[in-house]
């Protein structure tokens, strides 16, 4: 059975189109069939993050607006061919989205696909509402800091009301991905605790990304953090929220980089 | 500030991640509840009414009303200012409740 996924916040850059691509990446990589739809039309920023923005001919909208099939927009993962994205519009705007024709490529995309992960936009509005509409299954990206906590929380509001499964009176299920965590921020009462977080959300915690440059570093060379840096840090934390979105049981712990103070020097004298 | 500095001078509860989770707590408890439709509504029907009841005596505008809540952890503040500008009266009021009955 496919699962789609939506990856939401409603605050805007903590991490939504970071985490869509290293879940995706991660997913993909054990063989299973992955697609990651990027729902940010007119600010689309996936193509850039899994670095196919060169190949991007036909979007999301063509094929909702019947200017291309789904075959023509897929594209495929040229690291690993079982991971394809879906790009949005860069020139469009949001009102070409229409519900009809979402649901229409959801279900096509279901048939297809094993996992459909989509990176919400940013805000509560039509965009992020119809991310979110088909999903089974929410990963709501929080930063440990007031406002993010406080849209996270409007946003499990909306997927408890306003999501298609919601509407029929099923459930729709929801995890906690802290994501730009500082451990020893936190542990110096600098930064909302994941344990405060979990807290005040009260909901199951998928992961606990912490603050690391790899993530940038991922990005400059347009690959998901967990296909550029497997080793590092946050990849690792990606792996394992991956496990847990596939169902399994297994304790949260918080990576954190493993080079110490000598590796450090030695590398600069090296470089 | 020293390690040891911070680690003697500064109690658990004093740290803004402290701070920053109680006033979560506080908001989201209200805003949770706003989103059903109750504290919100309940301040709306008061100040229409109070409008109401006013008009039918003197000529009054919707800002001479001001309805004022200030959210605590167990009990809200609830402030009512009403001026009548012709004769210059004010009435003010308000009122501590716990939270639950608000
Ligand atoms: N774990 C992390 N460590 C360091 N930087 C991070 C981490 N996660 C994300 N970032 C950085 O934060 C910024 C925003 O990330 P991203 O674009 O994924 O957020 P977003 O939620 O998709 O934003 P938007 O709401 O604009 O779509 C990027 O510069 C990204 O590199
Ligand atoms: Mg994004």
């Amino acid at each position: 059975m496919a699962k789609i996924v939506v990856v939401t916040s409603g605050k805007g850059g903590v991490g939504k189109t970071t985490t869509t691509a290293a879940l995706g990446a991660a997913l993909a990589r054990s063989g299973q069939n992955v697609v990651v739809v990027d729902f940010d039309v007119g600010l689309r920023n996936l193509d850039l993050i899994m670095g196919v923005e060169r190949r991007v001919v036909f979007d999301l909208i063509n094929v909702i607006q019947d200017e291309a099939t789904l075959n023509q927009a897929l594209i495929r993962d040229k690291r690993c061919d079982t991971l394809s994205i879906l790009p949005a519009s860069q020139t469009r705007d949001k009102d070409a989205l229409t519900s009809d024709g979402v649901a229409r490529v959801m279900k096509e995309l279901r048939e297809r696909f094993d996992w459909i992960l989509c990176d919400s936009p940013a805000g509560i509005e039509r965009g992020a509402r119809l991310a979110m509409h088909h999903a089974d299954y929410a990963v709501i990206v929080t930063n440990p800091e007031v406002s993010s906590v406080r849209d996270s929380d409007r946003i499990i509001g909306m997927l408890d009301s306003q999501t298609a499964r919601a509407q029929k009176g099923e459930t729709i299920e929801k995890h906690l991905l802290v994501t730009r965590y500082d451990p020893s921020r936190a542990a110096r009462g600098e930064m909302l605790s994941v344990e405060d977080v979990v807290g005040i959300l009260s909901l199951p915690l998928l992961g606990v990304i912490p603050e690391s440059e790899d993530v940038l570093k991922a990005s400059n060379v347009g690959a998901p953090v967990t296909f550029a840096s497997p080793e590092s840090a946050p990849a690792i934390a990606y792996f394992e929220a991956v496990e847990r979105l596939e169902g399994k049981d297994i304790p949260v712990t918080i990576p954190t980089e493993k080079r110490g103070l000598f590796d450090r020097i030695f590398k600069k004298r090296g470089s | 500030m020293s390690f040891l500095d911070s680690f003697f001078s500064r109690k658990r509860s004093d740290t803004s991640s402290n701070v920053a989770r109680d006033r979560l707590q506080i908001l989201l408890a209200h805003e949770r509840e706003a989103q059903e439709g109750g504290e919100s509504t309940l301040l709306r029907t008061l100040h229409a009414e109070i409008l109401e009841v006013l008009a039918r005596h003197v000529s009054i505008d919707e800002d001479n009303v001001q309805i004022k809540l200030d959210r605590g952890q167990k009990c809200s503040k609830l402030e009512i200012d009403i001026q009548v500008p012709q004769s210059g009266l004010r009435a003010q009021v308000s009122t501590m409740t716990p939270n639950e009955d608000l």
